[in-house]
């Protein structure tokens, strides 16, 4: 929902005022039931471009916001597949074909010798897999986040939890959605500019 | 026993420690909120530390200077600056490796084994137990690459293409340890950071100054806790957590090939990585409790660890020592019943022969003083928990002793017999290592979170659904543990 786009970034003469954009609506809520209350209400309202931030992880709250399955364990799946290719090919390649040489009359190409480096290079990349496919798939780093601009919000990695509705969404409508929020029962709410 | 119901504030000294299956026990203690927890912990890395902080720290980076001036000493003089020689050319730098690399174990077991198991007491001490497994690993690392003799040939060890078209042999254990420490330290690593994101951006939240805001912000990656992004963390996490379980399991049974896949007896036999793995998870929690039970003193978490943790902490120890005194019995059976006369030998000479002291002192260390972890009054009572666990911190440095040394300094001819002298350089960089371990667990307590506060507040009763309609609902817990 941040928009990095440099094209919203204004020459200095223009006054702050006139250069920032509505990017949304931010309600903070004080407890789980509640904000679970309101994400499943924000949902059925028909909200798509929406988001829940909480310190902790709410189970059940991706699927009442009809966040769909991730890929990821895919990717680590792919990520371990490859990693076992490199640990093969890098065993069998070395010390079959680049550089034989015969230890106690064992085969050239002894697989069972070759497993632990297999297995750790398995590892390591579908570790490498889950690490960065996660990142990627969250789209971070994000180091600059509009939402980080209003205070009130910093509570989100602490003891308060947030709805946020996000501009782009098309039944945005920064009175409407405000005051849907409100009634939800949010202790305060706020708008999001950049 | 303490309910769990929110409206109901438990007093601070309430006994957790309590079974009762009908209800799981509390894990935070105290009058403690979200807020709280927050505050407790982020403030370990806001404010200035304290006296013993800074005593600590001097002593341990003072030592770590030794440690490096000793290297210095080691790599302008030789390998001769140490003890080892023939027939005992493995000494300290194996026994080092072999100690660290096994402290390091405990911590993956706490942050991947019991978080596969679904045991929810690990969230306060999975954070220090896993820099704990980094810093031990990092002081492992170290023994082998000076023990090199030519230590700027150490790239030798990684398949890197060279102008003498030569490969690394990869049918040597010495080179799956290569791989399966680096692994081991690689994934550690990523494990720990990505524990810590959540945490980082708190501390980034919290931040007064340009710096820390700075800092925390960067190594943060612009975490704000989406939901969205909740999903795939947990599942990313989920999956690494079931990566590391089986490369914990082998990466002690690698470092156990390093000896078992030769051919000498005492070293040759097929009890080694079980016997590795449960010695390095028994030494590993001796640390973890010698680590934690004056933490949570002198950093005020006693809320956050609670006795039922420490409590834990020593049946696991206790159940992992007593597969390591099975194991040290089997070894015996097995010298017996092979009819093999050196084998048979090496295992009389252990308990009898002139490193009789060091066998007798694992066995004491090892076996006997942490048998009092029996006793719940000794589970709980903080002195008898670090006896216990200092005891099997000094056992498991000597059980590597006496698998390494009573193995080689007895060769098969007789005329080749010969006994280990540490020097004072050996004795240096032991203590040196320690002193690398705890200046970096220092300023890992100084400037990250400590405890994870995400996870730990997942297992307030206040995190759950369904939570917080008055006094009258019952069956609340029961609900929220199954939305799980």
């Amino acid at each position: 929902m941040a928009q990095l786009d440099a094209g919203q970034f204004v020459a200095e003469d223009v006054p702050a005022e006139q250069a920032l954009t509505v990017q949304g609506v931010v309600a903070e809520f004080e407890k789980v039931d509640d904000v679970i209350a309101a994400a499943k209400a924000v949902h059925a309202a028909g909200y798509r471009y929406f988001d829940v931030h909480s310190p902790f992880p709410i189970h059940g709250l991706d699927i009442d916001m009809g966040v769909k399955p991730t890929i990821l364990p895919w990717i680590v799946f792919v990520a371990g597949v490859m990693g076992a290719a490199v640990g093969l090919t890098l065993t069998i390649w070395t010390m079959s074909i680049a550089y034989p040489f015969l230890i106690s009359g064992k085969p050239l190409n002894s697989i069972p010798a070759w497993i632990p480096v297999v297995f750790e290079c398995t590892i390591l990349l579908a570790a490498f897999g889950a690490t960065f496919g996660m990142l990627v798939l969250n789209k971070l780093p994000m180091l600059y986040n509009p939402l980080l601009n209003v205070e009130r919000f910093r509570r989100a990695t602490d003891d308060r939890f947030f709805v946020v509705v996000d501009a782009r969404d098309d039944r945005f409508d920064e009175a409407k959605t405000s005051q849907m929020l409100e009634e939800l029962g949010a202790s305060a709410v706020e708008t999001v500019k950049d | 026993m303490a309910t769990i119901h929110p409206n109901q504030t438990l007093a601070p000294d309430v006994d957790n420690a309590h079974d009762d299956p009908r209800q799981r026990a509390p894990l935070v203690l105290g009058e403690n909120t979200f807020g709280t927890i927050t505050d407790k912990v982020s403030g370990l890395a806001e404010q200035r530390p304290q006296m013993w902080w800074w005593i600590a720290f001097m002593i341990s980076f003072s030592l770590m200077g030794m440690l490096f001036a000793l290297i210095g000493v080691l790599f302008l003089t030789g390998v001769g600056v140490w003890g080892n020689n023939q027939p005992v050319a493995w000494a300290f730098p194996i026994i080092n490796f072999v100690f660290w690399v096994g402290i390091g174990h405990a911590g993956t077991l706490i942050s991947a084994i019991l978080f596969l198991f679904r045991q929810q007491w690990r969230t306060s001490i999975n954070r220090f137990a896993e820099a704990m497994t980094i810093f031990a690993v990092m002081c492992a690392g170290l023994f082998p690459a000076i023990h090199i003799g030519r230590p700027w040939l150490a790239y030798w060890l990684f398949p890197i293409p060279n102008q003498m078209d030569l490969w690394p042999q990869f049918r040597s254990p010495l080179m799956w340890d290569v791989f399966a420490v680096s692994t081991y330290a690689t994934v550690s690593a990523l494990f720990w950071y990505v524990g810590m994101i959540p945490d980082l951006a708190t501390l980034r939240d919290r931040a007064k100054n340009r710096i820390a805001q700075f800092a925390y912000g960067l190594f943060a990656l612009g975490w704000t806790g989406s939901t969205r992004h909740w999903h795939r963390y947990e599942k990313a996490y989920l999956l690494l957590a079931a990566l590391a379980t089986p490369l914990v399991l082998s990466v002690h049974s690698v470092v156990s090939f390093d000896f078992a896949v030769s051919q000498l007896p005492g070293w040759h036999t097929t009890i080694f990585p079980p016997y590795f793995v449960a010695g390095a998870i028994y030494g590993g929690f001796a640390m973890v409790l010698t680590l934690a039970v004056p933490a949570r003193y002198l950093f005020g978490l006693k809320d956050l660890i609670t006795p039922r943790h420490l409590e834990n902490m020593c049946k696991v120890m206790l159940g992992t020592g007593l597969i390591v005194g099975y194991a040290y019995a089997v070894e015996f059976w097995v010298a017996w019943y092979s009819g093999h006369h050196y084998e048979q030998y090496v295992f009389l000479n252990r308990p009898l022969g002139p490193y009789a002291w060091a066998f007798w002192t694992m066995i004491t260390c090892n076996i006997i003083i942490p048998q009092l972890l029996w006793f719940k009054w000794c589970r709980l009572n903080p002195w008898t928990i670090i006896i216990a666990a200092m005891a099997v911190n000094v056992g498991m440095w000597f059980e590597r002793f006496v698998i390494v040394i009573t193995s080689l300094h007895r060769d098969f001819l007789p005329s080749s017999w010969a006994m280990f002298h540490p020097t004072w350089v050996d004795i240096g960089m032991l203590i040196g290592s320690f002193g690398l371990f705890f200046t970096f667990f220092l300023l890992f307590c100084k400037f990250l979170p400590m405890v994870s506060m995400a996870e730990v507040k997942t297992v307030m009763p206040e995190a759950h659904p369904g939570h917080g309609h008055g006094p009258e609902q019952a069956g609340d817990f029961k609900r929220s543990t199954e939305s799980e």
